[in-house]
């Protein structure tokens, strides 16, 4: 069915546009899986996009866009095959392609869902990450090459040359378009979530740009994460990590209140988005019914303690740190001891988590979030000094301005309390702590 | 697809002769050499003699220039390769896994190119 008369070029361009945005992914897969060559695959859309400029002007914007994109595409590809020199050996891919004309009306809907073949492909462990995560944003999440380099902070035209380096290399290097199965399977998926959650962690704690939170980014991330749940249902670290990603997404509106960065303690609860808590809760409680945890299901659970409790004080600081125990037994690391020892302090062992965060100190010293935590420690402790010490590193490294104003609100705080009680060691109180 | 895997370690790292870390490491490339002619993936494979044998050739202005020594002077060396051949780049990285020499040194898996 055609559109009775013909559009202006501005809405030709927002249907191409808003299609691309909602099944660049489904489209490439789709043609990736016929011809076998994503590079290629990537080629014929580029085709179909340009015929469509020319011809939805002149007869309208078909009903099914992505339709009419990969029929025109799926054309294009058997001309490619026909001039090419390797013509007799394309034929297995010439007669899919000749079949898929006969079979698929451009109104179809029902275009076979190969996406999650095309992630596995997008995040294989043999490409850089930065460049996994620039493939996936692109192809899947649908964004154009100047989003994806604006998300680097980097020119358009060397985003275009990693990509196009990305798409060689797959077809050159002969990465599979293919469902790994077997021990690769979990490899592959570990490296699939990787690239999703640094996608989230970059919008949500920005570390380029103006904006503390690229909600862009953060909705990328949800959106790759739905994607895979959907598609790979029976994997409950899926399920963990969008349980995740909802969970602390949730709390964004409250971490940054005009532009000045609120720590989880002082945040605003009533700002929480309830609806991205019930999900995740519901998401998460699905995941852990299969009975094998993993890392970002327990993170994903240490995020459900946070959004469940009506206050800082009110949560369950003693749980929290035995999931962090269960996660540094499964995956150690210098962060997840760091987070440990915050648990620990709310606990009401501020000791032990100095203890434990003595040890690290070497290893993350260039880590703002280290000297952070342990200079609210010790300004939990009354011990001012030492905190302001410790702020003062944190302050040295910090880079976004949010952070920067709360750290030196802190520091003035501390500085505030000594001038009013010089020699008292009490614990300050802040009216701003819950 | 046709593999070659390379394999690179720096000179004196790894298990020296006469000790038991070098028959473990022998008996590894064995059981790898097994594991190819089984699953029938190897096309060739060899070990090389070392850099010192080297010589390198550059012509320049017609003229054959011969230096004494290989074409770089890299603290990690090739010291050896094998060719597979394998559907997709996860196999081969797989059987590029199992040289013993990943474990001191590094394996570099490159796709052998194809003229159509």
């Amino acid at each position: 069915m055609i559109a009775a008369s013909a559009p202006d070029p501005g809405a030709v361009h927002a249907a191409i546009e808003y299609t691309l945005r909602q099944d660049r992914g489904r489209l490439i897969a789709a043609l990736t899986a016929v011809i076998g060559d994503f590079e290629m695959a990537e080629g014929c859309l580029q085709d179909a996009i340009i015929a469509a400029l020319k011809d939805w002007p002149k007869n309208g914007i078909p009903t099914s866009r992505r339709g009419w994109l990969l029929q025109v595409a799926r054309r294009r590809a058997l001309d490619r095959f026909r001039r090419a020199k390797g013509f007799a050996e394309k034929s297995a891919q010439i007669a899919v392609l000749k079949q898929a004309e006969v079979d698929a009306p451009a109104d179809t809907h029902d275009i076979p869902d190969h996406r999650l073949r095309l992630i596995f492909t997008c995040c294989h462990p043999s490409l850089d990450q930065k460049t996994c995560v620039a493939l996936t944003l692109r192809t899947l999440g649908g964004l154009t090459t100047e989003e994806v380099a604006r998300a680097f902070l980097d020119k358009p035209a060397t985003m275009g040359q990693r990509l196009a380096r990305a798409r060689a290399k797959i077809g050159k290097a002969g990465i599979g378009f293919d469902i790994p199965d077997g021990a690769a399977l979990n490899a592959r998926m570990d490296s699939v979530l990787a690239v999703i959650y640094l996608i989230f962690n970059e919008g949500y704690a920005a570390t380029k740009g103006d904006s503390p939170i690229r909600i862009d980014l953060c909705n990328e991330a949800i959106f790759l994460a739905r994607l895979m749940a959907d598609l790979s249902p029976e994997t409950p670290e899926v399920g963990g990590l969008l349980a995740l990603i909802l969970l602390t997404h949730s709390r964004s509106a409250a971490r940054y209140v005009e532009g000045g960065y609120i720590p989880l303690g002082q945040q605003d609860r009533s700002l929480w988005d309830q609806n991205r808590i019930t999900e995740g809760q519901t998401v998460l409680e699905r995941a852990l019914r299969c009975g094998q945890v993993g890392p970002y299901q327990i993170q994903a659970s240490i995020a459900a303690l946070h959004c469940e409790a009506k206050s800082s004080d009110a949560t369950d600081w003693r749980q929290i740190a035995a999931l962090y125990r269960l996660l540094a037994q499964i995956e150690p690391s210098a962060i997840v001891t760091l987070n440990l020892a915050v648990a620990v302090s709310y606990g009401g062992d501020p000791q032990r988590a100095l203890d434990l965060l003595t040890p690290l100190a070497d290893q993350l010293a260039d880590y703002q979030p280290f000297h952070a935590a342990k200079a609210d420690v010790l300004r939990r402790m009354g011990l001012g000094q030492k905190a302001v010490t410790a702020y003062q590193r944190a302050l040295a490294i910090t880079q976004t301005q949010g952070e920067v104003s709360f750290l030196e609100g802190r520091i003035a705080e501390i500085l505030d309390q000594q001038k009013k009680r010089p020699s008292s060691k009490a614990r300050p109180k802040s009216n701003r702590e819950v | 697809m046709k593999y070659l895997a390379l394999i690179y370690a720096a000179a004196g790292t790894g298990p020296q002769p006469d000790t038991p870390e070098f028959g473990a490491m022998m008996a590894g490339y064995q059981a790898a050499g097994k594991t190819y002619a089984e699953d029938g993936v190897l096309l060739a494979g060899q070990a090389l003699q070392s850099v010192e044998t080297a010589t390198s050739i550059r012509i320049r202005n017609g003229k054959a220039e011969l230096t004494d020594g290989p074409f770089a002077e890299t603290k990690e060396q090739l010291g050896g390769f094998y060719m597979f051949e394998c559907e997709t780049l996860d196999d081969a990285i797989k059987y590029a896994k199992m040289i013993p020499t990943a474990k001191h040194g590094t394996v570099e898996v490159r796709p052998i190119m194809t003229f159509d």
